[in-house]
């Protein structure tokens, strides 16, 4: 049989099982049988990919044997290291690893290119010389951009670059890297000397950090999801420059999918992506907030747990200081407790909690709780007023009333969710400490808000003490 | 040989059916998408090694090497990752 076609229909092949893979991802019923969809799409293109070694070309043939041992062991490394490092990594350092691996893919697109441009004997034609050049500046910065958003998030690089003029350097920075890359497509046809296509992925790479750093750690999620979209769109240019219908169908598919992810994102903050990207997020906050009137008032975890036990309906509102704490098992121990005397209760899901949209859900669900008592923000927010109890647990801007009202906080528009509606809310804090903004949060000081003093954990276990003592000794 | 309008037309084909896909889904499955469709362009690791396979210096070698590792990288880190995360989704009734 003609390697040739057992290779192009291999690719045919992936290409299905990848959009049906992805299709069945978009919905929680059939989401874990479409990451194997996809998968088994993955093997077959891989394994078929080997198929090349038939088909290279008349000056790789001496070198085909090192190469395809290159190949295998590269293969074997980057398989082994990211499949045990991702068994390892816990449910909460989720985005930074999304971010890793991303950048990974993007680096390869890069490589692509380089391989390309590199090969200054062979002759290239204008169109895919100048695609081989806007694949590898986004694919270089994809994987520069991304591994800052990893450090950022995994707390290795802290803080925030920012001074006057940073956003001229950057877009000089970014003008002059394109040009150098025009120059070496239009001007010098790919026949570049070797370190001058070596400065342009410098440049590209340097621009990626300078892009990301100003980017403080709230916003790090769009950004992710805007650098898997470049990745995507770089991995199909560079799959029109090898031919492979495969890498463009999956990198363009992947970034327009990736495009909107990130803007529905952003929408879910009530932000503009450019206004992530470009704006001072968090500086100017901390000034003036307005005068909040009233105190916090601190109460019991029995207490608060022996309340919630009496009350017909419960609405829970959680945020990444759950997970942080540990004390998602916990809580759904408690839910199961009071669920079991005939309280109504429900998750209320804001769609930033946690460090990713959705990433609360996938952290809930790693504790059990099943999907169908959990609810997006617009679903339930109209059920607060209803509730006799709404329970904060670590989340705090997604809850702050400042973004309906003052004009002049940071987070104002974000839509939050309606807790301060219900009859009581209960805030399990550690401290007095404001949220990831920054921002003063007057619902603590609200009438109808109480305190709940301590790590979530330790918390959640008195609430379940007190709730089983009562009905252990009730009866 | 996809020359021109022919790439053109499967970019813009891919661009609508990836659009189709995202455009109605339900944010608690945001996270475990972002993570599945960085999996699908790990697709990039068999582009790394046609590259690979066909270099001819050292450079190129060296480079195409790194290709497939990142690429390798990128294509089992993202399919594990979301895996175990899809694991997690079952409903009240099912238990």
């Amino acid at each position: 049989m003609n390697p040739t076609l057992i290779i192009d229909a291999s690719f045919l092949a992936a290409a299905f099982l990848f959009i049906y893979g992805l299709k069945r991802m978009s919905s929680p019923v059939t989401a874990a049988s479409g990451i194997r969809v996809a998968g088994l799409g993955m093997l077959i293109a891989v394994v078929a990919s080997f198929l090349y070694v038939f088909s290279v070309n008349e000056a790789a043939k001496p070198h085909l044997m090192v190469n395809a041992g290159l190949g295998a062991v590269a293969l074997i490394i980057g398989l082994g290291w990211a499949w045990t490092s991702g068994k390892k990594v816990e449910m909460t350092a989720m985005p930074q690893m999304v971010a890793l691996y991303n950048g990974m893919g993007g680096g390869a697109a890069a490589a692509i290119g380089a391989v390309e441009l590199f090969r200054t004997s062979a002759e290239h034609a204008l169109v895919p010389l100048v695609v081989t050049i806007v694949g590898s500046l986004i694919g270089a910065i994809s994987l520069s951009g991304s591994l800052i958003a990893w450090a950022k998030l995994d707390g290795r690089v802290n803080g925030v670059w920012r001074f006057s003029g940073l956003q001229v350097m950057n877009g000089t920075f970014f003008f002059a890297t394109l040009a150098l890359g025009l120059y070496i497509a239009l001007v010098a046809h790919g026949h570049a000397p070797i370190w001058m296509t070596a400065a342009f992925f410098i440049l590209a790479l340097v621009f990626g950090v300078l892009m990301t750093m100003p980017i403080g750690g709230a916003d790090m999620p769009v950004v992710i999801s805007l650098y898997n979209a470049f990745t995507g769109l770089a991995v199909g240019f560079e799959g029109f420059v090898l031919q492979n219908p495969a890498l463009m169908i999956a990198g363009m598919v992947v970034g327009s999918a990736g495009t909107l992810l990130t803007l529905l994102m952003a929408k879910a903050m009530n932000r503009s992506v450019a206004n992530v990207i470009f704006s001072n997020f968090g500086a100017s906050g901390g000034e003036e907030q307005g005068e909040i009137k009233g105190s916090m008032k601190p109460v019991d975890a029995g207490d608060a747990g022996i309340n919630m036990r009496y009350a017909s309906k419960v609405i829970i509102a959680p945020g990444y200081g759950l997970a942080v704490a540990q004390a998602q098992h916990k809580l759904f121990e408690f839910v199961k407790l009071i669920a079991d005397q005939g309280v109504e209760v429900k998750f209320a899901i804001h769609p930033v909690a946690g460090r990713m949209p959705g990433h609360m859900n996938v952290l809930l669900a790693e504790a059990g709780v099943p999907y169908d008592i959990i609810y997006d923000m617009e679903d339930i927010n109209n059920e607060f007023k209803e509730a006799d109890v709404a329970i904060v647990i670590g989340a705090n801007d997604t809850v702050n009333p400042a973004a309906r009202t003052n004009k002049s906080s940071p987070i104002y528009g974000m839509p939050i969710l309606n807790v301060d509606q219900a009859k009581q809310v209960y805030v399990v804090k550690r401290g007095q400490g404001k949220g990831y903004s920054g921002v003063e949060n007057e619902l603590f000081f609200a009438d109808n808000t109480s305190m709940v003093y301590g790590d979530a954990q330790k918390v959640m276990v008195q609430m379940i003490q007190a709730v089983k003592s009562l009905d252990g000794g009730g009866h | 040989m996809l020359t021109g309008f022919i790439a053109l037309y499967i970019f813009m084909l891919a661009a609508f059916t990836g659009y189709e896909i995202i455009g109605r889904v339900p944010s608690i499955l945001h996270t475990p998408l972002m993570s599945g469709s960085n999996f699908v362009h790990g697709i990039v690791v068999v582009g790394a090694l046609f590259a690979l396979l066909n270099a001819t210096s050292v450079t190129e070698q060296v480079i195409g090497f790194a290709g497939v590792l990142l690429g390798a990288g990128n294509a089992a880190g993202g399919y594990v990752v979301t895996e175990r995360m899809l694991q997690m989704f079952k409903s009240s009734d099912k238990k």
